[in-house]
């Protein structure tokens, strides 16, 4: 490179992209600094191995399970293990009973909970509340002043449910220390006395609950989102939105009228009586109790309060994959060793850097000096890929399979093509006689859209595969938009600026004959062809424009074609002997 | 031998031209041949040879074995199913896990024989179960769910990119076409259908549509003022399109097939069956027909659906009245097209 300053065209975006490559390495140092990522990429099941769970799945009521049921079951610990990244799990059945679970290393105890996590999910009322501590001995109630059931309850709220057994149960139970042996399942026609365990800043609070009011199975779906404010704007409130189907609807509307009337009758906001809440309960322990600000007829509850992001997403995710009447009891967990050996990746690789090679050769073959751009913008491609893959791999637990090994070298191919394009464009100007510098711009120009159109075509199945599909099918999807990405950065932010700037060197600019520009070697016509004619790069040799005397323009048409023919047989003799015929914009 | 770069020079200006769109009769009956064999092939052999992770099949679990080697129990099933891909895990510790396909009972025997020897185990320390698929008839599902959505949007896409729901129908159909020859030359390989496979015709099919989509931004280029040019008709300027981007074809079909190929011969040719042949199989024959649809079956298809057009057959009519003025007024020994 000849001169530098930041006035160049193309250096700017240069040292754009220097920062971009920074700023990932910085955020991969600072999360492997931070002990949570790593340099190298994750490995997938079938190069790493992992752990091996072995799931039994209980129906309600002890029945055994069918096949649909099974395979409902397979479906739902899928989207719980997709729901928490693109780790690329193995789910199957073994012995038309179990449900075996292969997860990739080490699955977090957050993992672990959301496979395993029963998905006995209901709403009950809530009766009675308290601090999440044991009452202490000395401090009960004494035996006259426990609550006695006058009547036999009317509704889930009434508070005839709570007896004396059930208010000492109240009493003794410790929603702080709780206890970790395994309880039995509550019968749903009976109340329950339960915690809800304290997260982040919330203490544990402990319940008495009505009978089961509406069941989990009831949920259709459930999402979260910012809350809209009465005017439609977004505030910085996140709720989680639940949608029930037309029984839960009905019954749901029945439960919000009765506890409704609790809330307006304890004074609205300020209020404080238990019974207008309902407590959403997941494996006996309530997730949430939130309450009856409304009468919901719709079926479509909005829970608010206090929620982060990540609350409101957890909770959204155990409303949606909690509609499940199967429970599932981890019968071993085992690791696993890597189903393809270390072998398969080593050849692999080596194969990918035969491959490479290749292209290489066949780069410099085709593209001379330009090869070293194609080549150079790989390997900027592959340093963005490589630490996408790292950080993703960090952030959304993304692992390399074998195939998905196979699809980044492929997608070699698909990068390369892009500069092919680039480059065939800038070709083509450069064969209708344009200078390189103006060549490179206008080839750009028209580069531009094809690539834009074409990436559109992989970004669109990217996307359509990552958000439908499933398994295997999502990995895929994940690292094909992961490659187109990259390849619309290095284009863009490496290929273009850089020959921006090669084509003001001598070397290219003058179109040395191992360039890949010599336009001579290209067939250039030259802009200025004596006798005082110039044409002008936006008329295309021999394209003749359609005139009322079709006679006559065809006549100019002819002499014009017999001139460039001229022009351009002369060119292929002197080739090699006269010098460079573009002198535009020197 | 002339240089590549003339070899592209003389594309460009149509000096050297090839006649894709005007023999399109000969590519289409070629390619319907082709896909009526790909439909035949598959039928004719009973159907795709389904990998494990579709079907389920069997899963022995050797206990307490004396070494964790995995190429010993491979060996195991090879002796008894020859061509069969078994997939050996080691799980804690001393326990090997073998899935093997579907097996019938005497087949289960043999290979529950050949690994007690082979692990140097006792005969209870063997257990067979079935497992159930991986590959699931969900993941199916929402697959081909996406895949449809995927060829709808992509579809609307082009038609709105081009400007032209004609340029939509022939890239889906150079696609299609491609789709069904790949799967036809896979079945003919007899090679296992496993999720590799599938991945590589995914990867196929989305290369497919954006090879296409670069050839067919040039033809729209080129045809963008043809009502204003009587030089050549639209079917000329198609086929001029796809001449001058044929340079740019064969170099990536070339930068994406090296690495394919170097997959498929050296990796999978040292190693024999797994994800990596099954994968780069795929892919190789795929982005070799999808090249060639784009030239040979989506461009003419474009060219022949257009070609009906009232402004186009003026046009067309124009060139030709240009052309009978233009041989009237010089020597016939000038061509005045290519």
């Amino acid at each position: 490179m000849a001169r530098t300053g930041l006035k160049k065209p193309g250096l700017r975006v240069l040292v754009w992209l220097g920062v971009i490559i920074v700023a990932l390495t910085a955020v991969l140092a600072g999360g492997t600094m931070a002990g949570k990522a790593s340099w190298a990429p994750k490995l997938a099941l079938d190069l790493e191995g992992g752990t091996q769970m072995i799931l039994a799945p209980k129906v309600e009521g002890g029945s055994d399970i069918n096949e649909e049921q099974l395979n409902q079951a397979v479906a739902i610990i899928r989207q719980r293990v997709d729901g928490s990244g693109v780790a690329e799990a193995e789910i199957s059945t073994q012995s038309g009973r179990n449900v075996v679970v292969s997860l990739p290393g080490t699955p977090s105890t957050q993992t672990r909970d959301l496979i395993q996590a029963s998905a006995d999910m209901n709403f009950r009322p809530v009766l009675l509340n308290g601090a999440g501590a044991a009452v202490p001995e000395e401090a009960r109630a004494p035996e006259d002043q426990l609550p006695k059931p006058t009547a036999e309850p009317a509704n889930s709220s009434d508070t005839n449910w709570i007896t004396p057994e059930i208010y000492r149960q109240f009493e003794a139970l410790d929603c702080d220390n709780p206890s970790q042996d395994k309880q039995e399942r509550s019968d749903p026609a009976k109340p329950l006395v339960t915690c809800e365990p304290a997260s982040g800043t919330n203490p544990a609070i402990k319940y008495i609950l009505g009978p089961v009011e509406v069941k989990g199975s009831n949920i259709v779906t459930s999402s979260f989102q910012l809350q809209q404010g009465a005017q439609g704007a977004v505030t910085n409130e996140w709720a989680v939105n639940i949608q029930f189907d037309d029984e839960g609807t009905a019954k749901f509307k029945e439960v919000t009228e009765r506890l409704n009337q609790f809330y307006v009758a304890a004074g609205g906001e300020s209020g404080t009586d238990p019974k207008a809440q309902f407590a959403i309960v997941l494996d006996d322990q309530v997730i949430s109790a939130p309450r009856s600000l409304a009468v919901i007829t719709d079926g479509r509850p909005q829970i608010t309060g206090g929620f982060t992001e990540q609350t409101a997403k957890a909770l959204s995710d155990q409303l949606r994959f909690g509609a499940l009447p199967i429970s599932f009891e981890i019968q071993s967990e085992q690791q696993i060793s890597a189903t393809l050996g270390g072998e398969q990746l080593r050849m692999g690789l080596l194969a990918g850097m035969i491959g490479l090679l290749l292209v290489v050769v066949y780069s410099l073959f085709q593209y001379r000096a330009l090869g070293f751009v194609t080549i150079a913008s790989l390997v900027v491609a592959g340093i963005l890929t490589y630490l996408a893959i790292a950080i993703l791999g960090w952030t959304e637990n993304y692992r390399l399979s074998l195939a998905g090994v196979a699809g980044i070298i492929v997608a070699i191919g698909q990068t390369a093509d892009s500069f092919i394009v680039y480059f065939e464009r800038i070709r083509d100007e450069l064969r209708e006689g344009r200078g390189l510098v103006s060549a490179v711009e206008n080839g750009w120009k028209r580069a531009k859209r094809t690539v834009l159109a074409s990436k559109a075509v992989n970004l669109l199945a990217a996307l359509v595969l990552y958000f439908v599909a499933v398994g295997n099918v999502r990995g895929f999807a994940f690292t094909l938009g992961l490659t187109a990405i990259a390849d619309l950065i290095v284009v863009f932010m490496f290929t273009h600026p850089t020959l921006q700037l090669l084509a003001r060197t001598r070397f290219f600019g003058e179109g040395h004959r191992f360039s890949g520009l010599d336009p001579k070697r290209l067939g250039a016509v030259p802009l200025y062809r004596g006798a005082g004619r110039l044409r002008t790069p936006e008329d295309r040799p021999a394209v003749a424009v359609r005139a009322k005397n079709a006679g006559a323009a065809a006549e100019a048409e002819r002499r014009m074609t017999i001139a460039e023919r001229r022009q351009a047989q002369k060119q292929e003799q002197l080739a090699g002997s006269s010098k460079s015929a573009a002198k535009e914009n020197k | 031998m002339p240089s590549f770069a003339t070899f592209g020079n003389e594309l460009y200006t149509g000096k050297r031209s090839y006649n894709f769109v005007g023999a399109k009769k000969i590519w289409f009956i070629i390619a319907a041949v082709a896909v009526a064999l790909s439909i035949l092939i598959p039928v004719a052999k009973g159907g795709f040879n389904l990998g494990i992770e579709f079907r389920g099949g069997s899963e022995f679990t050797v206990s307490n074995v004396k070494t964790t080697d995995a190429t010993v129990g491979e060996e195991a099933v090879t002796d008894v199913v020859a061509g069969s891909v078994p997939r050996v895990a080691n799980v804690a510790g001393t326990t090997m896990r073998i899935q093997t396909d579907k097996l019938t009972d005497d087949e289960t025997l043999r290979i529950k024989e050949g690994l007690t020897t082979a692990y140097g185990v006792t005969d209870n320390e063997v257990t067979s179960t079935f497992v159930g698929p991986t590959w699931g008839a969900d993941v199916t599902k929402q697959a081909l769910i996406g895949l449809v959505i995927f060829v709808l949007l992509a579809a609307v896409l082009m038609a709105l990119y081009f400007r032209t729901w004609k340029m939509s129908l022939s890239a889906i159909a150079g696609m299609v076409v491609t789709m069904f020859v790949t799967a036809g030359v896979y079945a003919l390989s007899d090679f296992e259908v496993t999720p590799s496979a599938i991945i590589g015709f995914l990867t196929v099919l989305s290369y497919s549509l954006y090879d296409t989509v670069v050839v067919f931004d040039k033809i729209r280029e080129n045809t963008a003022e043809i009502d204003a040019s009587t030089r050549r008709t639209f079917a000329e300027e198609v086929n001029l399109a796809v001449n001058q981007t044929l340079v740019r074809s064969i170099n990536t079909m070339m930068v994406a097939i090296l690495p394919v190929g170097a997959i498929l011969f050296i990796g999978a040719g040292l190693l024999g069956a797994g994800t990596l042949r099954d994968l780069s199989l795929a892919l190789f024959v795929g982005i070799l027909i999808g090249t060639a649809a784009t030239i040979f079956v989506a461009a003419p298809m474009y060219a022949w659906l257009r070609q009906n057009e009232p402004d186009l057959v003026k046009q067309a009519k124009r060139v030709e009245q240009r052309r009978a003025a233009a041989e009237r007024t010089t020597a016939p020994a000038e061509p005045a097209q290519a």
